[in-house]
């Protein structure tokens, strides 16, 4: 990977500067918000299913304790929500090392296995914990802050997520051409060439998982404070699917790839509501019809049609 | 002076299976030390076992005096033994350079956070690495691949890719899996000269390979395995004369 996998980055920074004076209304600052927030959490997770070629079908549940412990803790304890917000991702990260320590120890792919069930756990708990969480009904989060300022505005969201989007690409930009990055994706090419080498296959995968979680719990608390609201269905294993999915769409193991899917999964049900009652239909034939296409997902598949490395 | 590397009543079963059973022999630093035997004779798992890859049943490996039976391939790695693999083990999701740059895993800074926030340290040092690893390439004679995707190059030169790949750990110890699978005669003695010139930088070298041209021109020693077991150790033409491994490969009583 050369400089030129960095251009992609400034032009991305261009849009999302851009973006905002352009939108024609508040609708699609909102779905760019959502775009934006879906594309971190997409990001950390292709490092972790594309890069390290270990898949998470739990990663909502992440997303879900990050909502929640911006929700719960603030609303019933007082907490101050940035410190709502770094306890739910500790908290994420421990239960995530937890997990999936053992799970690595032993041969064979049951990541995917513990993490849907992880998932579905935690969409249980906050589903029958009413008294906290309001059960199926969600509760409302209060506004977030820092130091006597308040993100209240959609516009002020915005900038604030469009430069979290831009840090994390980077950031993983940087990740994958580094020693760990090359471990990473050595572990994933041949498991035992990279033990044989040195690399301690376990620790990394718990790394990686571990770093995708608290990627997953930090938006969550991000969307709670801009939505002002969390139900469980943001926790739901239909949500890890379609984080999946964008994965898989955008491209595996290509950061530009989680970006273009998060983005075109995000807006793809706006547009097909005009289809009334058969948008969920026309999404997965959609899907249906990337895959065959476009296998190995739209990022890859184009770069390598005009013949240049991501 | 003691062996660089001791085995002794080494010893592996799969269930029922004695894939390796009591072999002992010990390598001296410096030599180029050859494993053969028919297909299925345990040669490959013998390396498996010194590599880490497998725990033995029984038995004792030492390297250079130190007990190194059952440690996990990456403490191994850490002592200086490196491998390669007789069914290519070459990471396709990576170009040919990012393969050997993995090489050099453990002498480099592996910190996530430093990554990320792509260090000046960090970086200089991958520029510097990438270098080293096309050194690496060159050595091996893979220059022209620099930019190449792994996924991308022929049987042959991948064969040697690997070969780069463990050069890249600075190993005092190299265990070569048939190195020459599959290759046509051409490669076969481009292979032979390469692994020459690796034992002549002062690594030894283990070789399992069945060009019998390859084994007896490169070896200082020779253990020929039968069914799992010992049956002949000494120079090529001490085993070359050997009643028991003249039967073991012509199937003969004679």
């Amino acid at each position: 990977m050369q400089k030129r996998a960095y251009f992609g980055l400034y032009i991305l920074i261009a849009v999302l500067a851009v973006l905002p004076f352009v939108l024609p209304n508040s609708f699609y600052l909102d779905l760019a918000i959502r775009m934006a927030i879906n594309a971190i959490i997409v990001l950390g997770l292709n490092l972790l299913i594309g890069f390290a070629g270990q898949i998470s079908l739990g990663h909502a549940g992440f997303l879900g304790l990050g909502a929640y412990a911006s929700a719960v803790l603030p609303t019933h304890f007082g907490w101050h929500p940035v410190l709502a917000m770094i306890a739910g991702a500790v908290a994420t990260g421990i239960l995530a090392a937890l997990v999936a320590r053992p799970i690595f120890k032993l041969k064979g792919n049951y990541l995917a296995m513990a993490t849907l069930g992880l998932g579905i756990i935690i969409n249980i708990a906050v589903r029958n914990e009413a008294q906290w969480t309001g059960g199926p009904d969600g509760m409302p989060v209060p506004a977030f802050g820092l130091a006597g300022f308040e993100l209240s505005s959609d516009k002020q969201w915005y900038w604030v997520v469009a430069a979290l989007l831009a840090v994390s690409v980077w950031a993983s930009l940087n990740l994958i051409d580094s020693p760990f990055g090359r471990a990473l994706r050595a572990l994933h090419g041949s498991e035992v060439a990279s033990r044989v080498v040195g690399v301690d296959v376990v620790r990394y995968k718990v790394a990686i998982f571990v770093m995708s979680a608290v990627f997953a719990s930090l938006m969550g608390s991000v969307t709670a404070h801009y939505v002002g609201f969390v139900t469980p269905n943001l926790a739901d294993f239909f949500h890890s699917i379609e984080l999946v999915t964008m994965v898989v769409i955008g491209g595996m193991a290509s950061v530009y790839g989680s970006v273009i899917g998060a983005v075109l999964l995000t807006a793809l049900p706006q547009a097909l509501a005009t289809f009334e009652g058969w948008e969920t239909v026309a999404f997965g034939a959609i899907l249906m019809i990337c895959m065959i296409f476009l296998p190995k997902g739209l990022v890859p598949t184009l770069a390598s049609k005009f013949g240049k490395a991501e | 002076m003691p062996a660089l590397l001791d085995v002794s009543n080494l010893s592996i079963h799969f269930g029922g299976v004695k894939a390796v059973q009591d072999v002992s022999f010990s390598i001296d630093a410096g030599i180029v030390y050859s494993v053969i035997g028919p297909n299925g004779a345990g040669k490959t798992t013998l390396f498996n076992l010194i590599t880490g890859v497998y725990k033995p049943t029984a038995g004792e490996i030492r390297l250079d005096g130190e007990s190194i039976g059952g440690k996990s391939p990456d403490e191994l790695a850490r002592r200086g033994v490196a491998r390669t693999f007789q069914n290519l083990q070459i990471c396709m999701n990576m170009s040919a350079i990012e393969n050997v740059m993995v090489g050099a895993h453990l002498r480099l800074d592996r910190n996530l956070i430093k990554a990320a926030l792509r260090l000046p340290g960090l970086t200089r040092r991958d520029a510097e690495l990438r270098e080293e690893a096309f050194e690496l390439m060159r050595f091996v004679g893979l220059e022209k691949y620099r930019d190449a995707r792994a996924d991308s190059m022929p049987y042959g030169a991948l064969k040697r890719l690997e070969i780069a790949r463990a050069l890249a750990m600075k190993p005092r110890l190299i265990f070569l899996d048939e190195p020459a699978a599959g290759l046509n005669p051409k490669e076969t003695i481009e292979v032979d000269h390469l692994v020459r010139k690796v034992a002549d930088s002062g690594i030894t070298v283990v070789l399992v390979e069945h060009d019998m041209k390859m084994v007896m021109n490169l070896s200082d020693r020779i253990l020929v395995l039968d069914y799992g077991k010992k049956l002949a150790e000494g120079t090529g033409e001490e085993v070359r004369r050997n009643p028991d491994v003249i039967a073991a490969y012509l199937g003969a009583h004679a």
